[in-house]
């Protein structure tokens, strides 16, 4: 098998060498199948409601490292899909049930706030 | 004998859902989009009534999850209920299917080569339920029954475009064989240019959009040389998922004419839609 992880001459992580961007591979499958098995669960309302009643119970119940668990109490979004094996998919299920837009995760990622993101678009009434 | 009559490719973006059910046709950020399909689901209600729409399109962690990813599955139910995909369920009526010309294609493609997972048990998410008021009325049922045919475009390894391609090719042979006089679309949906994650978040190539509008309808076989990475470094790692537009364009053999094309990219994701009829 081979990894898509690559180094940029700078050493820093890049995937592909597309910066950036963080491939769903098989590292990051593996690494993140329980965080996105957490996610994933959040497709059901009962759980969304026990999530947001309980958050420190409901993540216990998922085998997550410590480092994942302080991402989703910091919803720092860029790293659980950079660093934690998060699939945007699955991690978008976290943001519904926090309260959190696509549009801030995306925010967020990109190191901006959702007022300077929403001045890089086109036609922002299409949201 | 069934005959394939349309085949549509269309992004499906979550956003279409909530803008379409508040009925904002006019508002002007949103025109664009509404207003680009009103012709193609026009002419797909007055012209060519498809008995069923094939529609190809990926679940994005909704109803599949990663502890089984199936490379290409087919659904074999009589009517679908909508995924939750975290902000509960839209009102528009369970989507109806066609268990009959599902078991039948899953045995032909089978026997092709295209090892499909079958599923007894399936919802479906916004990569169907999307597009699909924008093309089908629904009111009170939809006016087509549904084939959903589910291709993995999120775990990699990914089928590679080419397989899709192939795939569509296999579909159309199928459907000419099937003993019903039925009439069927083939939609593919995905893309275009969007990236959903990392810093690179909101990268847009409409350029690459255009040129895939082009060679979508005159050089597919071009598109199927592309590799997953140069799509993604192109045109955003989410837009991989146009390899699902090839399995439509597959299923189109033989001469065909454009009849509509749209394309807008409001905010993080280029959407597009090209109809194509066989002449």
């Amino acid at each position: 098998m081979s990894s898509t992880d690559d180094r940029a001459a700078d050493g820093r992580l890049t995937d592909w060498g597309i910066p950036g961007t963080y491939v769903f591979d098989h590292t990051r499958s593996r690494k993140g199948y329980e965080l996105n098995k957490l996610a994933y669960s959040l497709t059901d309302s009962a759980n969304r409601e026990a999530f947001r009643k309980d958050e420190e119970g409901y993540m216990a119940r998922y085998a997550l490292s410590e480092a994942q668990k302080e991402a989703i109490r910091r919803r720092d979004w860029l790293a659980l899909t950079k660093e934690h094996g998060g699939n945007i998919y699955y991690i978008y299920k976290l943001g519904a049930a926090t309260g959190t837009g696509l549009y801030h995760m995306g925010a967020q990622m990109r190191g901006e706030s959702y007022e300077q993101f929403l001045t890089t678009r086109g036609a922002k009434g299409a949201r | 004998m069934a005959r394939i009559v349309a085949g549509i490719g269309s992004s499906h973006v979550p956003s279409f859902g909530p803008a379409y059910d508040a009925k904002k046709f006019d508002e002007p950020d949103w025109k664009p989009l509404f207003d680009g399909y009103t012709p193609v689901k026009r002419w797909l209600h007055e012209v060519v009534k498809p008995d069923v729409a094939i529609f190809v399109y990926n679940d994005h962690g909704s109803d599949f999850s990663l502890d089984r990813v199936p490379t290409f599955a087919i659904g074999v139910r009589d009517e679908y209920e909508q995924a939750d995909e975290g902000f509960g369920t839209r009102p528009l009526p369970p989507v109806k299917g066609d268990a009959e010309l599902s078991w039948y294609l899953a045995e032909k493609l089978i026997h092709d080569g295209f090892d499909l997972t079958v599923c007894q048990e399936m919802k479906v998410d916004h990569g169907l339920m999307s597009p699909m008021p924008l093309l089908f009325a629904h009111d009170p049922g939809w006016s087509v029954r549904v084939v959903p045919v589910v291709v993995n475009v999120i775990q990699h390894p990914l089928p590679t475009a080419l397989r899709c391609f192939r795939l569509g090719q296999s579909i159309a042979h199928a459907v000419r064989e099937y003993p019903k006089e039925i009439k069927v679309a083939v939609i593919g949906t995905g893309g275009m240019s969007h990236q959903l994650h990392g810093e690179r978040f909101g990268h847009l190539a409409q350029d690459f959009d255009h040129r895939w509008l082009e060679f979508i309808e005159r050089d597919p076989e071009a598109l199927c040389k592309l590799s997953h990475k140069e799509i993604m470094a192109a045109a955003g790692a989410e837009s991989v998922e146009l390899i699902m537009w090839l399995v439509m364009r597959g299923a189109l053999i033989g001469s065909m004419r454009v009849q509509h094309r749209n394309y807008y990219a409001p905010m993080t994701t280029g959407m597009g839609l090209i109809s194509l009829a066989p002449v």
